[in-house]
């Protein structure tokens, strides 16, 4: 696949490294079903993606993906314990409202799960903060009338919630552009990705 | 004439079996005609044959017409034609009429060979397994040894269930539309209040009333009635009916005042006229019988363990007869054996009717589907 291709797919190849191959992966928000089809592509997986808007779920099907079109507010009723290998939340959370829950589901279903979303104490966010407006970045395209998201967090915030609710962090990347940012990532870090388990 | 869009005229054809079917309720008939029509040719590796089953009121004629002068098509024909979503240029598209049925499959309306006499009352109950027995037989003789799908709504839904349950081997797809793996208490209820006013009608004359008094239309309007309230959404009904008069003034009698009870009325005469008693019956007690899981949740996952074929399952928002919790049911199910499996709940208004009408989503779902299905 070719990452320069398409901006926001930079993230699926690390995703992808820290899956096992022929894993069995839910990805909630699933979107256009190109993450999971590179996962197929990649990692051999099977699995299934939840999706809740028509036009999404439409992509998601026409490529072939089990896509489910449910509420991921009201849980995960449909999965039992410990029935998948690796549960991910890519770019969604944000615009969750039930955030601890879905985490809780997540890590009920999943024996691992992975988080990624736009850090929100990206300095290019921070700017915008200080200059009096709502940010705006290739994360976060939205205008404050017509964004989904309910609950932007920091890499900060982030870490505090796994550490109050003993969400074991097995990994952590912070990047920009495309690129690892090691050195002050709540600052200089854009897009977030977590490796979860169960404490 | 065939146009480009459509079917054109079709030509039923009669399946006539002669082995025996033991039927689930014990009983054995000893042979059984079915009524089918087909759409689309063939293929040479014969892997593009699509079974579609029909609900309580459908029959073999899905698409086009029986003659020029037909003042309608079949009644899935905005799906199943030429260009359609369920494209007979590419798929051979099957329809039966159900055992059971009365338009040309054996049924109460037919001649019982051993007594030469019309079946009348005397016809066994039919259900979903024994459907899909039958359903089985035809496509055999057909030379058809796996389809590459099976396709149903509501009655049709569960046919398209348990063919994927009873013959694992012999199909591809499994496309459920606003079907549940069982019926609810409600659901039984309202299929009790509809039999009863039939068998109460005088007319019914405990269903041998073909040679005697007629058809019991007083029953059958009821039942026609009752079901059709309960197909239709609270909000389709007050959109395309509210409180509109059909005068402009109350009468303060017992004559039709309400648009709705002329609509009704309407529908109830038709029915009546068309629809046979016996087969309604019936119908309605395949759907109470039918329950793979045999009551419980649980075993539904272990029913479901058998199961090769993969799944697309499709829900009405506004479905209130098989909601789309009964769908997730199946969902869960499936889901519970890593079966394939596609869900999609459709906001449409017009309740559990939805599943026959064009909703643009809908049909885009069911289109991309099949498409899908002859490249994998």
């Amino acid at each position: 696949m070719n990452l320069k291709k398409s901006n926001y797919r930079y993230d699926f190849p690390i995703i992808a490294n820290w899956i096992n191959s022929n894993a069995k992966v839910l990805d909630l928000g699933c979107g256009d079903g190109e993450l999971l089809n590179y996962l197929k592509k990649e990692r051999n997986i099977t699995g299934y993606g939840i999706e809740k808007d028509p036009d999404k779920w439409l992509k998601s099907l026409k490529i072939g993906i089990n896509v489910l079109q449910v509420d991921i507010e009201a849980g995960l009723p449909e999965f039992e314990d410990n029935s998948f290998d690796v549960v991910i939340l890519s770019k969604t959370i944000q615009s969750m409202h039930n955030t601890e829950e879905i985490i809780d589901e997540m890590l009920r279903v999943g024996k691992q799960v992975i988080v990624t979303f736009p850090n929100f104490g990206y300095w290019k966010d921070r700017i915008q903060s200080i200059q009096g407006v709502m940010p705006k970045s290739n994360e976060l395209p939205y205008s404050w009338f017509n964004t989904p998201n309910v609950h932007l967090c920091t890499i900060q915030d982030f870490d505090e919630l796994c550490q109050s609710n003993k969400y074991k962090i097995i990994n952590r990347l912070v990047l920009t552009d495309n690129k690892s940012v090691r050195f002050f990532p709540n600052l200089l870090g854009a897009l977030a990705l977590y490796n979860l388990v169960n404490s | 004439m065939t146009s480009k869009k459509n079917i054109g005229i079709v030509k039923p054809k009669i399946f006539k079996s002669l082995i025996p079917l033991k039927l689930e309720s014990g009983e054995i008939l000893t042979e059984y005609n079915l009524i089918y029509e087909t759409y689309g040719a063939l293929n040479k590796k014969k892997d593009n044959a699509i079974l579609v089953c029909h609900a309580l009121t459908g029959n073999h004629h899905l698409a086009g017409r029986h003659s020029s002068k037909d003042k309608y098509p079949g009644w899935w024909d905005n799906l199943i034609g030429p260009n359609k979503p369920l494209d007979t240029n590419k798929f051979f598209v099957i329809g039966v009429n159900n055992l059971g049925g009365s338009d040309g499959s054996s049924g109460p309306k037919s001649i019982n060979k051993q007594t030469k006499k019309l079946w009348g009352a005397d016809f066994p109950i039919i259900t979903v397994e024994d459907w899909v027995s039958s359903h089985e037989a035809l496509i055999t003789s057909l030379n058809i040894s796996k389809l590459a799908g099976v396709v149903g709504g509501s009655l049709g839904g569960m046919q398209a269930i348990q063919w994927s349950i009873q013959f694992p081997e012999r199909l591809n797809h499994s496309i459920v539309i606003a079907a549940a793996p069982n019926l609810t208490a409600q659901n039984i209820a309202f299929n009790e209040v509809a039999r009863q006013s039939i068998i109460s009608d005088p007319d019914f004359n405990k269903g041998n009333y073909y040679e005697k008094t007629g058809r019991p239309k007083r029953g059958l309007r009821i039942a026609r009635m009752l079901g059709h309230i309960t197909y239709l959404s609270d909000d389709v009904l007050e959109s395309k009916f509210g409180r509109k008069l059909k005068n402009k003034k109350y009468k303060y009698d017992f004559s039709t005042e309400f648009e709705i009870e002329s609509y009704l009325n309407y529908q109830a005469d038709k029915f009546a006229e068309e629809f046979d008693a016996n087969t309604y019956i019936r119908m309605t007690k395949a759907l109470d019988y039918y329950d793979p899981s045999k009551g419980s949740k649980s075993n539904l996952s272990k029913v479901f363990k058998k199961i090769k074929s993969k799944f697309l399952v499709i829900s009405f928002t506004s479905d209130w007869r098989f909601s789309p919790d009964r769908s997730k049911e199946i969902v869960k199910a499936l889901l519970d054996n890593n079966i394939d499996v596609k869900y999609a709940e459709i906001t449409a208004a017009s309740g559990h009717d939805a599943f026959l009408m064009a909703e643009p989503r809908y049909h885009s779902i069911l289109k991309s589907y099949f498409n899908k299905m002859l490249v994998n």
